[in-house]
């Protein structure tokens, strides 16, 4: 009997254990279910590089150039604004900060990780918004650059934990090894420290944006949404995201609207799918 | 040398300006918040509906509303997240598989909300025909949770001395009765502080209940789990962005509910392992 009774609860635990190749492949295959019935009204290249996205004109026009380069380009801004201020503050967290200031740090930015992006997007409408307005004298706050500054605060927790973690697993002969040639410790962290995490540094860099492609609720409300192609950071751009958090609300379930939001959501789902990959694969080399 | 010196307090000073870019401003934002939303926090407004259009009254229904969703997405994700967990950690081997789900444990952290929102429409609004509902609202989240779950779980449980398994094995327990009496028990505060994260995590989440369960104004209670609700972070997203002249005292008082609830928890599972870490035997 008790034979039995382990029988089941270790099949169970096997069955619990794969539910996560399940459950990614049931996302998988319930976009696909729903977008794929897109291209028998659109072609896929028409789909990704068509120049105007106006889903409820007559006939509508399904081209989400403009989305991909709005994504793109608050990705790109809030990149190189998280990146280097987010390996900086690992190495500080890491090397630098002395034990009682390495804790509080640790526990502040797991803080930030925690705050909600509504909230945040909600702070940086009525803070930053306006500031960028008045800074820069604009028609309006709610641009690219709003958002991309948003979504740094949102990414450098995934980087400054990453990377902190990559810096810590570095052998400790190798830093031993630089002190006892007469190396200063800046000088140990900037030529044997850095290049020895190398890889783990730029998994962090990758699953930091990762998750500012990802992010929906705050580009939402601060970068404007006008589905336009962009030109510069000081205006108003679109992303993916927010364009299907915006609009599934409002599409007739099986319109062609609704399936292109899906076709959306496949996109997003194989550029995260592709980053986390590549991310994986670095930090196993480094193991 | 005295170059090597003053260019190393050159780098560090910068590396520490840095830090202070990131740690000002979640102090800033954490300070304005209690600030300004501490005024509107009264027995009122976290007990009565939302009244005059959700410009006046409480928000009591989308509190309620998120300790739901919250719990039924745990109810769904602890026991599976955990049997995972026990799977990765007990029985799994080195092999293809095991990379295999690995690998899709990341691959579910990275996938973006709004896209498990759009999962969650396909599978369960529509294929199960749950409606807009709790139930639909719950499980989305508890799948968005449980690599979540599972991480913290397989990492608390993996360090369970080996020792201890041994020991138990040799005394000729078999291996469930060794994963139940003696593992589990010593894991339990990982597996909490996990589990407390999760909870935080699913209570902030906005796109994956924007299709799937929040209703927009809903000023009465659920009575079962198929009833739509509201959601606090989606009554923030609504009364911020979607109804004018609402009072700012109201977003603010709503996003202070919002952020003591999620940083309330991070902070027990903060205090959890930092308590278990000194009182640690082994």
């Amino acid at each position: 009997m008790r034979k039995f009774k382990e029988f089941i609860i270790e099949k169970l635990i096997l069955i619990c254990g794969l539910a996560s190749i399940f459950f990614v492949f049931l996302i998988f295959l319930f976009l696909l279910k729903e977008g794929l019935a897109l291209f028998k009204i659109i072609t896929p290249l028409n789909f990704l590089m068509g120049k105007s996205w106006y889903p409820i004109s007559e006939p509508p026009q399904l081209g989400i150039l403009p989305l991909i380069l709005g994504s793109l380009l608050v990705t790109l801004g809030a990149a190189i604004i998280s990146i280097p201020i987010g390996v900086a503050c690992a190495i500080y967290v890491s090397e630098i900060a002395p034990q009682r200031i390495k804790e509080v740090l640790k526990a502040g930015i797991e803080l930030l990780a925690a705050i909600p992006s509504v909230v945040l997007g909600f702070i940086g409408m009525v803070t930053l918004v306006p500031w960028v307005k008045s800074m820069f004298g604009l028609p309006t706050g709610l641009t690219a650059l709003s958002g991309s500054i948003m979504l740094a605060f949102m990414a450098m927790p995934t980087i400054v934990s990453i990377a902190e973690d990559a810096l810590y697993s570095v052998p400790k002969t190798y830093k031993e090894g630089a002190f006892a040639l007469g190396a200063t410790h800046w000088q140990t962290i900037w030529r044997v420290m850095l290049p020895a995490a190398s890889s783990g540094i730029l998994a962090a860099v990758m699953l930091g944006i990762g998750r500012v492609i990802g992010e929906t609720m705050a580009v939402m409300m601060i970068t404007g949404n006008a589905a336009v192609i962009p030109h510069s950071f000081l205006q108003p751009v679109r992303t993916l995201t927010a364009t299907i958090a915006a609009e599934m609300g409002e599409a007739v379930v099986g319109s062609e609207h609704y399936f292109a939001l899906f076709a959306v959501g496949i996109v997003l789902f194989v550029i995260s799918f592709a980053i986390n990959v590549t991310a994986d694969l670095f930090l196993h080399k480094r193991k | 040398m005295k170059n090597y010196k003053r260019s190393q307090n050159i780098a560090f000073f910068c590396l520490f300006l840095a830090t202070l870019l990131i740690v000002i401003p979640v102090g800033l934002i954490i300070v304005i918040i209690i600030q300004k939303g501490l005024p509107a926090i009264n027995w009122q407004f976290l007990t009565d509906i939302p009244r005059q259009g959700m410009r006046g009254g409480g928000i009591f229904p989308a509190i309620l509303g998120t300790l739901y969703l919250v719990l039924g997405a745990i109810i769904f994700a602890l026991p599976i997240g955990l049997l995972a967990a026990i799977y990765l950690s007990e029985y799994s081997k080195e092999n293809f598989l095991n990379r295999m789900v690995k690998l899709a444990i990341v691959n579910l952290a990275g996938v973006p909300s709004v896209v498990y929102g759009l999962f969650g429409l396909a599978l369960f609004v529509i294929f199960f025909k749950f409606g807009a509902s709790i139930l639909s609202g719950s499980l989305t989240l508890g799948i968005m949770i449980l690599p979540l779950i599972i991480t913290a779980s397989r990492e608390a449980l993996e360090s369970v001395p080996q020792s201890f398994r041994e020991v138990s094995l040799s005394l000729g327990a078999s291996k469930w009765q060794t994963i139940r009496h003696i593992v589990l028990p010593n894991a339990i505060p990982g597996i909490l502080t996990g589990t407390i994260l999760g909870l935080g995590r699913a209570a902030g989440e906005t796109a994956p209940i924007l299709f799937t369960v929040a209703a927009f104004y809903l000023p009465q209670l659920p009575h079962s789990i198929f009833d739509q609700v509201m959601a606090l972070p989606y009554h923030l997203y609504v009364i911020s962005t979607q109804v004018p002249n609402v009072d700012e005292k109201i977003r603010y008082g709503t996003a202070l509910v919002l952020l003591v609830l999620v940083l309330f928890m991070n902070l027990v599972a903060i205090i959890i392992r930092y308590k278990f870490r000194k009182k640690k035997k082994w």
